[in-house]
């Protein structure tokens, strides 16, 4: 049986990784900018794993999945103190738009 | 060809699901495509034979983070009329130009490595067994460091969303 | 795969899908009668035997009645909550093994089949936080997000105490774990098989499991998503129709398979209380009567056994709720954050105590663990006693009058 190849994997994974960054730099609620970079997190992720099926030792397949691993951690870390600041930022502001929350610029 | 199919089905749904998280306006939708985006990327998971960060890429992803984002999303009310209604872009060009630019470029680097081989079939690999016996041996210094990571970033969540004594 | 092989597939599908929707009704009719009973009723009793058919009435009642959208909802999402909320409910069946035939149970034996059950459980979450969303009603709004802390935070109780099993069978497959109940007790007693409840261990996951149980079903004292004297209904609300009965199928049908998971984790699976191996052989090595009568019960008990430990934990969903009163928001909490949590990972600590150095450093370690427990919760006990007794025994006087 003939598999999906490598590049299909990556292709996907690089117009993941794309749309995040678009989201990221167009969206206003910094909510969805987090969401944006989730998608982004899970590009990479994909491709990790992609990698690691590629590898000819299992050694070197098993530290793509740990690679992903430790992604999945970091990215529910920083949601956490993300949230939390969002939430910090409502509370002060009654907004969570990005382009108002400037105090530091002027 | 089974295969094949499957993952051409799911790679459309997961780019037209990326596609929707940022043109959609409406938040909660935003993020309930991203819970759509996510789950057809751990069946891709399972097709790349890494069970165990299918069914984490689930239960972490769509099971823990989104239904937080939900939860502020829902509380802050921003999924409310008036505040879809502030949400008015997809016009800035800039954006749009380094994101093809960025395409662009990992695209040929994902074209370079077409020749880096085709997957190959190891259907004990992404065991939760064979990953833990790795995670606990080999990467059990970067695993404390995750570890940390996240005991840092519960206290710190903690702490910012205290209400403080005025 | 053969065709051969899918036709299995769809039989296993159909059988797992049949025993949990052919249970519903009876579900729905024990919890009514039991619950009167329990509060000195009758229940219903009219229809058919014992009141047997009330839940067809029921079911036929709801289908005709007129589904109502609220004007202010969002149409695509509010239709879509009640499947979200019915579907996790049906899948998370899936790695159940109800008897020891492969052919024909579980659904689907994969290795990672604990995790799987955690991963559907916590996408039920999003039927029941949409649900509340979509209605735009406060009182829906309420219960959503009431429901989408409740299941995020028990959740983290219940991968504790399922992690006891997963550590102590050394495996994520439900089949693994039940053969591992399936030896002798402790090693030692042979006719008693070795259930991961009658361990120390395994008693206090079981307990803990129980109770992050009835919170993930937002089943009472846990039911605050659904209270009806602060919030209406909660998420369902603005539900009419078949709509409102795909939610309460969802609820009914996530009590049989969180109660499936506890089975097989802690109660042993669709093994007997009693290990009948000896008579067995006896049969096998005789003709005649005893032959048949270890092949029937070979069949049919283990479906048996599994069927009634479901219902018996079924009956304590019941009793409780008739026991206790709903929970505060912040007690739920607190019992979830600061309770089940910490003794979940001592308890886990005391698992690798017990499987790296033995039993003996481990029970020591549950004296020592429960004994500063007990002193601890002893030196605050009397006080609080007293202060509630003083003060329900004094009439309420106002303070001037006090001081006058």
């Amino acid at each position: 049986m003939e598999s999906v190849p490598l590049n299909a994997y990556l292709t996907l994974s690089a117009f993941m990784f794309a749309m995040g960054a678009v989201g990221v730099a167009l969206k206003r609620n910094p909510i969805v900018m987090f969401m944006c970079i989730e998608l982004m997190l899970n590009a990479c992720n994909l491709a990790f794993l992609a990698f690691a099926r590629c590898q000819p030792t299992p050694q070197e397949q098993v530290a793509g999945h740990v690679f992903a691993l430790f992604v999945l951690g970091i990215a529910a870390a920083e949601v956490a103190v993300g949230l939390a600041i969002i939430t910090v930022i409502f509370r002060l502001r009654e907004t969570i738009d990005v382009d108002a929350v400037s105090l530091l610029r002027e | 060809m089974f295969e094949k199919v499957l993952f051409f089905l799911l790679a459309l749904i997961a780019i037209s699901t990326a596609v929707g998280v940022v043109a959609n306006r409406n938040p909660v939708r935003s993020a309930l495509l991203l819970v759509m985006n996510f789950i057809s990327l751990a069946i891709l998971y399972f097709m790349l034979s890494a069970q165990f960060l299918g069914v984490l890429q689930v239960i972490v992803y769509a099971g823990a983070i989104m239904v937080l984002f939900l939860f502020v999303i829902m509380l802050l009310n921003l999924g409310s009329p008036e505040a879809i209604a502030q949400e008015r872009e997809l016009k800035r060009p800039l954006a749009w130009l380094v994101a093809m630019g960025l395409f662009s470029v990992l695209m040929s680097q994902a074209l370079v490595l077409a020749s880096y081989g085709t997957p190959q079939l190891a259907p004990d690999i992404g065991t939760a067994r064979t990953i833990g016996l790795v995670l606990f041996t080999q990467w059990a210094f970067p695993l404390l460091l995750v570890a940390l990571l996240l005991t840092v970033g519960v206290i710190g969540s903690i702490l910012l969303a205290r209400r403080r004594p005025a | 795969m053969t065709l051969a092989d899918l036709g299995w597939v769809l039989l296993r599908i159909a059988m797992m899908l049949g025993f949990l929707l052919g249970t519903l009704p009876v579900v729905i009719w024990l919890e009514r009668r039991v619950l009167a009973w329990f509060q000195n009723r009758i229940g219903p009793n009219r229809l058919g035997p014992f009141g047997l058919l009330q839940p067809m009435a029921d079911a036929a009642k709801l289908f005709f009645k007129e589904e109502i959208i609220p004007a202010q909802a969002d149409r695509l999402i509010w239709s879509l909550a009640p499947a979200l909320s019915l579907f996790p409910a049906l899948a998370a069946a899936a790695t159940i093994p109800w008897g020891p035939n492969r052919l024909l149970t579980p659904v689907a034996d994969v290795d990672i089949g604990i995790l799987y059950f955690l991963a559907m459980s916590s996408l039920a979450a999003y039927g029941v936080l949409l649900a509340g969303w979509a209605s735009n009603n406060k009182y829906s709004l309420l219960g959503g997000l009431r429901a989408s802390a409740q299941v995020i935070s028990y959740e983290l109780g219940m991968g504790l105490a399922l992690a006891t099993a997963i550590l102590y069978a050394g495996s994520l497959r439900m089949t693994d774990i039940v053969a591992m109940q399936s030896e002798p007790l402790w090693g030692v007693v042979p006719f008693i098989p070795n259930w991961l409840v009658f361990t120390p261990w395994g008693l206090v996951g079981a307990g803990l499991f129980f109770v992050c149980m009835l919170a993930e079903t937002n089943r009472a004292p846990f039911d605050l998503p659904e209270a009806e004297s602060e919030l209406v209904a909660g998420y369902q609300t603005e539900y009419s129709s078949m709509k409102f009965a795909a939610f309460f199928m969802g609820e009914y049908i996530a009590i049989l398979a969180i109660s499936g998971i506890m089975t097989t984790c802690f109660l042993g699976g669709y093994l007997s209380p009693v290990n009948f191996s000896p008579i067995q052989s006896f049969a096998e090595s005789s003709e005649g009567v005893w032959h048949v009568l270890a092949g029937v019960s070979g069949a049919l008990a283990p479906p048996f056994w599994f069927v009634a430990k479901v219902f018996a934990l079924f009956f304590g969903f019941l009793w409780v709720r008739a026991t206790l009163l709903r929970l505060r928001y912040d007690q739920l909490m607190n019992i979830g954050w600061r309770f089940l949590i910490p003794v979940g990972l001592v308890n886990l600590a005391l698992l690798t105590v017990y499987i790296v150095w033995g039993w003996v450093p481990s029970l020591v370690g549950y004296a020592v663990v429960g004994a500063m427990y007990w002193v601890r919760s002893a030196r605050h006990r009397p006080e609080v006693r007293q202060l509630t007794y003083t003060r329900a025994a004094q009439p309420y006087r106002p303070k001037e009058a006090s001081n006058v």
